[in-house]
């Protein structure tokens, strides 16, 4: 259900309107979303409308490493792998963007120069987001600074889950400014937010607030991006664009593994918020281990055989 | 709405004249078995959704098999490569106990199998036991190759040199396996145990004509303490599964015994991703008699190995 427009009519921030806005937003229907979603997914993608789709989730992946024992070597293979996918194919398109930890930027930036690839990287203390808000800002300046095109921030779930709605709201807008010109996605972390009610309220406070994207996971928690939460949260950028003009993006991450995952994705993309987020300044994915498997459907496409994982780089 | 009534109560009537207290006790429904594929250690239907009927050597009805598609076969692939980091690094001996647990328990179900076979192959009772048995034995023998095919193919190489060397015999990975057509049990368990003996996993295709014997093997293996995916079973049509198990990329090795005239065809798709092939030999298209041979030796599972061999400085 469409929000009302006068909903995002300008009024002063205070915890209380914040409040009455977002529990005025019409509750989700969780077994509507989770049918709908199911619904979706069973729509067959075959043939050149599957090679289009492969090639369309490829260059709307967000390739990411976010381990702990990432190093530069590591990063630099990754970034190489985003420019050219498949190696022996320059066929196919390349990735969104490298998303890295935050000093890992300077690293890949060096290493995508002139690729046309972006760099994304994780601020604000991911990905539980509980870091003093000065360390948080300090942590996005440097990304910023070293070369990041977007920043992928974590809101306060303790915050956002005690009703602390302001101070969730201040803190995007803060690194929002902190941002500069680098776009900023907004990650809920909503395998912690508990109910389809709190994606929604979360998806508009962080629109309202002004971040570029919301974004599902950190990909630390389970369940991460599961359809019915991209769903919800495609459901809030189209009404505010409906409302307002404004596009936002939506980007899922954590959990989807293969193209039968993305394909079910787009699919629910073009359905819920329109042709329009068919594209990657609106639509990305999160993921690490879907790359290979993109190729290796689009391998079978072209020569009619299944390819082996060994025959793929590993990360 | 009154008319029904009446004729169900008419026909009630009918029945209740003809079961007198003397009369034959009312018939028992027949439970009838759903034969489905066997694949990551489950049993799920054909993602095709097709089934064939499965007539015995005289013609009759005996069952629906399902009939495995491409897709069952690609996902059968998945399955096996999953199931092999954990089979392949499992103890030798573990593998042989697991192995010997299938004959156990094969031992213990040996008059399904019997029934199965007198009426599917029109086997005689003596016949079908003989044959039921040698399939117990051929997982006790391979049982107990497990933990002794490492020493008969390996061992340390006398080198030229200050160096220890050694060799050893290591899984190839997953093997597709089309098995006997005509030798639905004794046949599948010689093909089948000498390739998961030695830490590789297997995806079957079963005979087309008489599948039903290999899925009542599968519950006897899903049983067994046989990690789910080591054997894959697909019950359909070697023309339709062969070519692209043969051509996919992640597949090690093929055995083409159940080939038939398709084997050169499918050598050469196996030969452009540089998969392993075994021949059919000589009589492997015969009944279950032509694999009664109670020492079949080491020549089902050399084909399937990968020799690795290390040198290591002598006194460090």
């Amino acid at each position: 259900m469409p929000v009302p427009h006068t909903a995002f009519a300008p009024e002063a921030t205070t915890n209380r309107a914040l409040r009455a806005f977002l529990h005025g937003l019409p509750g989700v229907d969780e077994v509507g979303a989770r049918a709908r979603a199911q619904d979706l997914s069973t729509r067959s993608v075959k043939t050149t409308a599957k090679a289009q789709a492969i090639d369309l989730a490829i260059s709307m992946v967000d390739l990411t490493t976010l381990e702990g024992a990432d190093t530069p070597g590591k990063v630099r293979a990754l970034c190489a792998k985003a420019a050219h996918p498949d190696p022996t194919d320059r066929t196919v398109p390349r990735v969104g963007a490298v998303c890295v930890y935050s000093d890992m930027v300077a690293t890949a930036v060096d290493a995508l120069r002139g690729t046309g690839v972006g760099v994304a990287s994780v601020a604000t203390a991911f990905p539980s987001g509980r870091a003093p808000m000065e360390a948080k800002l300090a942590d996005t300046r440097r990304a910023v600074a070293d070369g990041a095109g977007e920043i992928d921030m974590v809101i306060d779930r303790g915050a956002f889950l005690s009703g602390d709605y302001l101070k969730v709201f201040e803190e995007i807008t803060a690194v929002k400014e902190a941002c500069g010109t680098a776009h900023l996605k907004v990650i809920l972390e909503t395998g912690e937010l508990v109910t389809y009610d709190n994606v929604r309220r979360a998806s508009h406070l962080a629109i309202r607030a002004g971040g570029d994207f919301v974004k599902t996971s950190t990909g630390k928690v389970s369940p991460a991006a599961t359809l019915p939460v991209t769903l919800v949260m495609l459901e809030a950028v189209r009404d505010h664009h409906a409302a307002t003009g404004r596009h936002v993006g939506v980007k899922p991450a954590g959990g989807i593994r293969t193209t039968k995952d993305a394909i079910r994705n787009l699919v629910l993309v073009n359905e819920v918020a329109g042709p329009d987020w068919l594209t990657p300044d609106l639509f990305r994915i999160g993921a690490s281990s879907l790359l290979n498997d993109l190729l290796m459907q689009r391998t079978r496409l072209s020569t009619g055989t299944y390819p082996s994982p060994d025959y793929y780089t590993l990360d | 709405m009154a008319e029904r009534r009446n004729t169900r109560k008419a026909a009630r009537g009918t029945a209740e004249a003809g079961g007198g207290t003397d009369g034959p006790a009312p018939s028992r429904l027949a439970v009838r078995k759903t034969y489905k594929l066997y694949l990551g250690g489950a049993f799920p239907r054909s993602e095709s959704g097709r089934s064939y009927p499965v007539t015995s050597d005289s013609g009759q009805h005996l069952a629906n098999a399902s009939l495995a598609s491409r897709k069952d076969a690609r996902d059968a692939v998945s399955a096996a490569r999953k199931a092999f980091g954990g089979w392949s690094t499992r103890t030798a001996y573990n593998r042989g106990q697991i192995l010997y647990r299938v004959a156990e328990v094969l031992e213990g179900r040996r008059d399904q199998f019997t029934a199965q076979a007198v009426a599917a192959q029109g086997l005689s009772r003596a016949e079908a036991d003989r044959v039921v048995s040698a399939a117990v034995d051929r997982w006790v023998y391979y049982a107990g190759w497990t933990d002794k095919v490492a020493q008969v193919l390996g061992g340390a190489n006398p080198v030229s040199g200050p160096y220890y060397n050694h060799s050893a015999p290591e899984p190839t990975g997953v093997v597709a396996v089309l098995a006997p057509q005509h030798a639905p049990l004794l046949g599948l368990t010689s093909v089948v145990a000498p390739v998961i003996a030695t830490g590789n996993t297997a995806v079957v295709v079963t005979s087309e004509t008489a599948p039903l014997a290999a899925i009542d093997l599968a519950e006897v293996l899903a049983t067994s303490d046989l990690p789910g995916g080591v054997v894959n079973l697909l019950t359909g049509r070697v023309p339709e599964l062969g070519p692209h198990l043969a051509a996919h990329a992640d597949v090690n090795a093929l055995d083409l015994t159940g080939a038939g005239g398709l084997a050169v065809e499918f050598e050469r798709a196996a030969a452009t991703t540089l998969t392993r092939v075994l021949r059919p030999g000589p009589g492997t298209d015969g009944g279950e008699e032509a694999w009664l041979d109670p020492d079949p030796g080491t020549a089902r599972m050399t084909p399937f190995l990968e020799t690795k061999t290390v040198w290591h400085p002598v006194g460090t």
